[in-house]
């Protein structure tokens, strides 16, 4: 049951952490010279995503993970029926 | 009113509330000393964080830097914010959950050995000072250019404030001063970039306002800035001109030496369970990024601006703005062709690059120098990147109240990341050297007797590097995420995701690191700066950036090492489960 909750606690990591390597170095370094074909307003698309969109999806996965970790955890509360 | 006497007034006013939290929130225990009694809101915590975070550097330099390197000042924007991901997925919860007082406290337990908080406390130190000496040097610079305080005397202020709270009040006082050094700080640097932007682009909001046209045409900023940059011989602003190993290297130095900076880790300590922890981390990025996501805004309405208001123009007509940053010594401008126009273009202006003025003036006003002017091109400006948001409200012709808003926030930034830094120094010497390494028997009340001796210390010879600054603070910032990144980060991460790891693995992975990775910047820094250029590099990665590799160089020494001794003993693996569980 233990094992349980830290296998689900790292399968939630490690999606987190493959999204935010690609949101940085992914969109806003290897391929950011690709994106800079594309433009939304005045923005190239991979300048963008260096300066501006990587830190807002930093923000949000952040949210993200309090939300499942959360959830988890009240799961894990409820059948152990122990507060910790 | 004139933007002095308003300065006065805002700073006055902002270390006045400063000092009145201190005193509402005294520490009575080593608990409220080192770690506020764990009674911190996630949200008060999450500000104090990005106060704490958000240094002299990120207020007063960072935009600047962006605004000359362009694209590549992306490694910053993204080194210095997705640190916190890591941070809030990999570390902060678990270190709560483990429920100590420092950093090397967990380093120390959970390899079972004095050594490794030893070197944990070392790192700790070099990484905190170093940091430190950088935030002084912003204080002394607000001072003399907007108070016409003597330098020194401006840092003794600072000091005897920080000295004051921190002293007094431990990480409680901290704090809640941080918090509202966090209100002042971020109102300071977005009333500023709302102004700008809605001047250059009529777009009140900055993170937009960049991507917009400039007012009455259709052109786009950027490719304003682009096309002019290029006209100017510069690289376009939109344009990496590092290689992609390099820009990889530093961001990941910067994230995960973020991740490993322990007056950041320490925050986490501060809150009432895990489940806060994760959740102030979050609130501290909100609170970051609303700084960090206009930077690059005012970034490149600060580029556009300077060019615009000083190329071609005559230098007796030139802004009040550019003589009196010149009289402070950080513009300078030699006129090559003697014609009286700044010219501004790509190259150094002078030889040695930085000014050595002497007394006299020259034929049209300007302060001599003593340097011969660079002939290799026809770029007429010294500019020191450390006054561009500074500058900014007054290129762009705000009001002078803003002009003093801006000035309270850089003190604010400054001391608030000053306070923080000298509570981890002094905990890390009363709590780790003292109590438990080398005093174990003395109670709480000496120990927080000593806590509070380091901590004035510290403050003491912090107060040192800003009256006497070092050369070598720019250099030494790349050194201090180095280390955390080669270092700390590693020895927590691998504490709580492999059990195996025993203290012989831990202590080789965090020398190797410590050692492979000084040598490299030293070696390119202090020793061989003649040869520090991309060629010599090893696999074209620049000193800023290897702090990455001595990480990768202390996992695979960690791993290798820890299987030619004998696994942690049972208390250990109960101590990481424990960590572990909901």
């Amino acid at each position: 049951m233990q094992k349980n909750y830290w296998r689900s606690n790292l399968k939630i990591v490690s999606i987190l952490l493959i999204i935010w390597f690609l949101v940085s170095f992914g969109f806003g370094i290897i391929w950011s010279d690709f994106l800079d074909q594309f433009q939304i307003g005045g923005f190239k698309l991979g300048f963008w995503f260096a300066q501006q969109g990587s830190i807002y999806f930093f923000v949000l996965l952040i949210f993200i993970y309090i939300y499942l970790m959360n959830k988890l955890d009240k799961k894990y509360e409820d059948k152990s029926g122990k507060d910790n | 009113m004139d933007a002095q006497l308003l300065t006065y007034i805002f700073v006055g006013f902002s270390f006045a509330l400063y000092i009145g939290i201190a005193i509402w929130s005294r520490a009575s225990s080593t608990n409220d000393f080192y770690i506020a009694g764990k009674g911190v809101h996630p949200i008060a915590n999450g500000m104090a964080t990005a106060a704490d975070w958000m240094s002299a550097a990120s207020f007063i330099s960072m935009a600047g830097l962006i605004a000359f390197l362009g694209k590549d000042g992306s490694v910053y924007l993204m080194g210095w914010t997705g640190g916190y991901v890591l941070l809030a997925l990999l570390l902060a919860p678990y270190l709560r959950k483990f429920g100590q007082y420092t950093v090397p406290d967990f380093i120390g337990t959970r390899y079972y050995s004095n050594l490794a908080r030893l070197v944990a406390v070392l790192c700790l130190i070099f990484i905190s000072f170093t940091y430190v000496a950088g935030q002084m040097r912003g204080v002394g610079i607000v001072f003399s250019r907007f108070l016409e305080v003597d330098i020194n005397l401006g840092v003794i202020i600072g000091m005897c404030i920080v000295f004051f709270y921190a002293v007094l009040g431990g990480m409680k006082g901290i704090t809640y001063t941080q918090v509202a050094q966090y209100c002042v700080l971020i109102f300071a640097y977005l009333v500023p970039a709302i102004f700008i932007s809605i001047l250059m682009t009529g777009n009140p909001i900055p993170q937009l306002g960049f991507g917009d046209t400039i007012v009455n045409s259709d052109t786009y900023l950027l490719d304003k800035l682009d096309k002019v940059t290029g006209e100017l011989g510069f690289n376009a602003y939109t344009e990496n001109t590092k290689t992609k190993i390099d820009i990889f290297c530093i961001t990941a130095a910067l994230m995960f030496g973020t991740a490993g900076l322990p007056h950041v880790i320490v925050r986490f300590f501060t809150v009432p369970k895990v489940s806060d922890a994760r959740k102030s981390a979050g609130y501290a990025l909100i609170f970051i990024a609303i700084l960090y996501s206009t930077a690059p805004a005012v970034s490149a309405f600060a580029r556009m601006n300077f060019i615009d208001s000083v190329q071609e123009v005559n230098y007796q007509e030139a802004p009040g703005w550019f003589k009196n940053w010149e009289n402070i010594g950080l513009i300078a401008w030699k006129d090559k062709n003697d014609d009286g126009l700044i010219q501004y273009s790509a190259g150094n202006a002078l030889n040695e690059v930085k000014p050595k003025f002497n007394n006299n003036r020259g034929s049209f006003g300007e302060r001599a120098l003593d340097n011969e002017p660079d002939m290799t091109n026809s770029n007429e400006v010294y500019i020191d990147r450390d006054i561009m948001v500074l500058a900014n409200p007054e290129i762009a012709k705000l009001p002078a109240w803003v002009i003093a808003l801006v000035a309270a926030g850089a003190l604010a930034a400054a001391l608030s990341t000053a306070a923080g830094l000298l509570l981890v120094i002094s905990a890390s010497v009363s709590h780790d050297l003292l109590k438990k390494t080398f005093m174990p028997s003395i109670t709480e009340k000496q120990e927080l007797f000593y806590a509070r001796c380091s901590a004035a210390v510290a403050i003491f010879i912090a107060g040192l590097f800003g009256i006497y600054p070092p050369g070598f603070v720019a250099q030494v910032v790349a050194f201090a995420f180095g280390l955390a990144a080669a270092t700390i980060f590693p020895a927590l991460f691998m504490g709580i995701f492999y059990k195996r790891l025993n203290k012989e693995g831990a202590i080789a992975g965090m020398l190797a690191g410590l050692v492979v990775t000084s040598i490299y910047i030293i070696n390119f820094k202090f020793i061989n700066t003649n040869l520090n250029s991309s060629e010599n590099w090893f696999l074209g990665i620049s000193p800023e950036g290897f702090g990455f590799i001595g990480m990768i160089i202390n996992f695979i020494v960690a791993f290798s090492v820890c299987y030619f001794f004998k696994k942690p003993p049972d208390s250990v693996n109960q101590m990481v489960d424990n960590l572990r569980n909901p």
